[in-house]
């Protein structure tokens, strides 16, 4: 499995965008599935998202326009869901499984170690910006605690151990 | 008994059509395309195959709630929004076998004369939505979706709809409102989605191990189907088997095999030798169980009777070594992240217990704690909420409390009480400000 990095945000993807041909290729085939306009917003934002990495105010302005809503609501469904990201976030999000399957199988024992591995806690990043740690609801892989998400791959059945050696395998390859 | 819902698991290359149809896949199809959506209904209520996601709702009615004579579209959504704690079954269909998932939702579409459906699945499965629109593009291929399937006249398009991370949009209401590009608020009923649904329009949705039901029984028959299990908990049944167990998994077996033989058979008992405490016998949202109800059969009527709920069939496997008030503190804080804001009751009172276990477990319980506990839960149960969100959480809390009430009681006696804090009011003697015209 090889995790791809997270688009890096530029100053020009967050304040004034514009969607190019493809992106408009992209939102247009989305928009074909649906009967309404507005159910293209969760797909769009995913588009987004993968296209800037995180959805800045100019994302959310440039999506309203598009598809005919007003930044309010598309603000406010954005703050609804938990993965859209409202801002830059690192290279590597660790979004470790905080619920009881994990939990009670090492998920705390993860949490501790990734905090003392890389001197962040919740919500913090590395500072070389590198490797973001998230506390996350139930991922769904139970049967394999603890589980620990980066960026779109499931990592299960993790130590500290193996963890480690995922980690620096991204480390090193930057 | 004989694998049906998992029957590819560990075969070479499960996921392609090939093998699909290789071994009798889209026979089904075929099948119901010949019979009319009609007796696929009649098929289906037969089989008397009950509702898979949590409710346990029988199958075949929903679908037949569909108003007849509806002009307009109607709509298929197949629910893959796993996301109830100690649930991923879907996920081990998916992964796999992806076309069966497909080919129940072809079968169900055609059933409620739908000829568009989509899958709602999880935001965090990228891989899982990924092998789905690979088998959707496969089955395309094939002529098996698309226009005039098979020469039928029958149009069906599927198209898979990522969310973005809100426990709240499994439940089918919150879904349909996501899936619309809205917030997941689940919407007040009557009217119900079979009638006024997605885009305003008649839908039905279905989880993900429901449909995957479907085909066997429309190859096999709704008899062979019903023979499984007991009346009225007919099926095999996919269990998810996570925490302090040996062997943790996804197990299929026939609904009303009990949890000792789930967790003691199957599991290879509880890890490390050590002694069973408790379990939660269908996800988190399911009242918790003791050691000594492990002889309680799984299936949704004698779950019922044990007042608790065979929900997903995600059993959560707890030893002795576990603190029950750490338990109820993480779930509490699970259903308070989760819960949507629409109710008072649900999202108030989840943040209050989530708070109120938060200080018992750091070592600050008050005596009056576990009846402050009950009372929340009682005031966001039965009917106080928009959706079930709300007993979700207050069900299992109240009953941690009430099972292992002398647990919670050992933690307040050894605890050492904060002052309470208290707003202070002092007796207002002047004028009132404000209002001395």
């Amino acid at each position: 499995m090889t995790t791809r990095p997270l688009v890096v945000a530029t100053q020009e993807t967050t304040s004034d965008v514009k969607f190019d041909k493809t992106m408009e290729d992209r939102i247009a085939d989305v928009l074909r599935r649906y009967p309404t306009t507005r159910a293209a917003l969760l797909p769009v934002l995913w588009l987004c998202q993968e296209r800037f990495g995180w959805i800045s105010p100019g994302v959310i302005s440039a999506v309203a326009e598009r598809l005919g809503e007003s930044a309010a609501f598309v603000e406010g469904v954005v703050s609804f869901y938990t993965m859209y990201y409202t801002s830059p976030p690192a290279r590597y999000v660790l979004q470790v499984c905080t619920t009881l399957s994990c939990s009670v199988c090492g998920g705390r024992e993860l949490v501790d170690h990734l905090t003392a591995k890389l001197g962040i806690g919740f919500g913090e990043k590395t500072p070389d910006g590198s490797f973001q740690l998230v506390g996350v609801q139930c991922l769904g892989a139970c049967g394999n605690a603890p589980v620990i998400q980066i960026n779109d791959d499931y990592y299960e059945d993790l130590t500290p151990k193996k963890l480690d050696a995922v980690l620096d395998d991204l480390k090193g390859r930057r | 008994m004989e694998p049906v819902l998992l029957r590819a698991r560990g075969v070479p290359g499960s996921r392609s059509i090939a093998t699909y149809l290789a071994a009798g896949g889209y026979e089904g199809w075929k099948r119901a395309l010949g019979l009319g959506p009609d007796a696929v209904v009649k098929e289906v209520l037969d089989s008397e195959l009950r509702g898979r996601g949590g409710a346990g709702f029988p199958t075949g009615r929903k679908w037949s709630f569909v108003p007849k004579d509806h002009p307009g579209p109607r709509y298929l959504v197949c629910n893959a929004d796993e996301s109830e704690p100690g649930t991923f079954k879907d996920r081990e269909i998916i992964e796999h076998d992806p076309h069966q998932v497909i080919e129940g939702i072809a079968i169900a579409s055609f059933a409620i004369k739908a000829n568009t459906a989509y899958i709602y699945i999880r935001g965090e499965f990228v891989r899982w939505a990924t092998i789905l629109e690979e088998a959707i593009g496969e089955a395309r291929a094939k002529g098996l979706l698309g226009t005039n399937v098979l020469g039928s006249g029958f149009d069906l398009d599927i198209w898979v709809h990522r969310g973005a991370g809100a426990y709240i949009c499994g439940e089918e209401t919150a879904l349909i409102e996501s899936l619309e590009g809205k917030r997941g608020f689940p919407r007040l009923k009557p009217p119900f989605p079979a009638v006024v649904g997605v885009f305003g329009k008649p839908t039905v949705v279905n989880n993900v191990e429901t449909l995957a039901c479907v085909p066997h029984i429309m190859t096999r028959g709704a008899a062979w189907f019903a023979s499984i299990g007991r009346p009225r908990n007919t099926g095999p049944k996919l269990f998810c088997v996570s925490g302090h167990v040996n062997r943790p998994g996804v197990y299929e077996l026939p609904l009303g095999v009990t949890f000792r033989e789930i967790i003691e058979e199957h599991c290879g008992g509880v890890r490390g030798g050590r002694k069973l405490k408790a379990f939660f016998p269908g996800g988190s949202s399911a009242p918790v169980m003791t050691a000594d109800e492990v002889d309680v059969k799984a299936d949704f009527d004698a779950c019922a009777e044990a007042q608790t709920m065979l929900g997903s069939g995600g059993v959560i496997v707890l030893d002795d070594s576990v603190d029950m008030v750490a338990v109820a503190d993480n779930i509490a804080h699970f259903y308070a992240h989760e819960s949507c804001g629409q109710c008072t009751p649900c999202r108030e009172g989840s943040d209050w217990c989530a708070d109120i276990l938060d200080r018992m477990a750091a070592g600050h319980g008050r005596a009056s704690d576990p009846d402050t506990l009950l009372r929340i839960c009682r005031f966001s149960s039965e009917g106080m909420t928009i959706c079930p969100l709300g007993d979700a959480y207050a069900l299992p809390l109240s009953s941690m409390v009430n099972k292992f009430r002398a647990e919670f009681e050992r933690r307040i006696a050894d605890a050492t009480p904060l002052p309470q804090k208290r707003l202070p009011v002092l007796p207002w003697t002047g004028p009132r400000p404000g209002f001395g015209i």
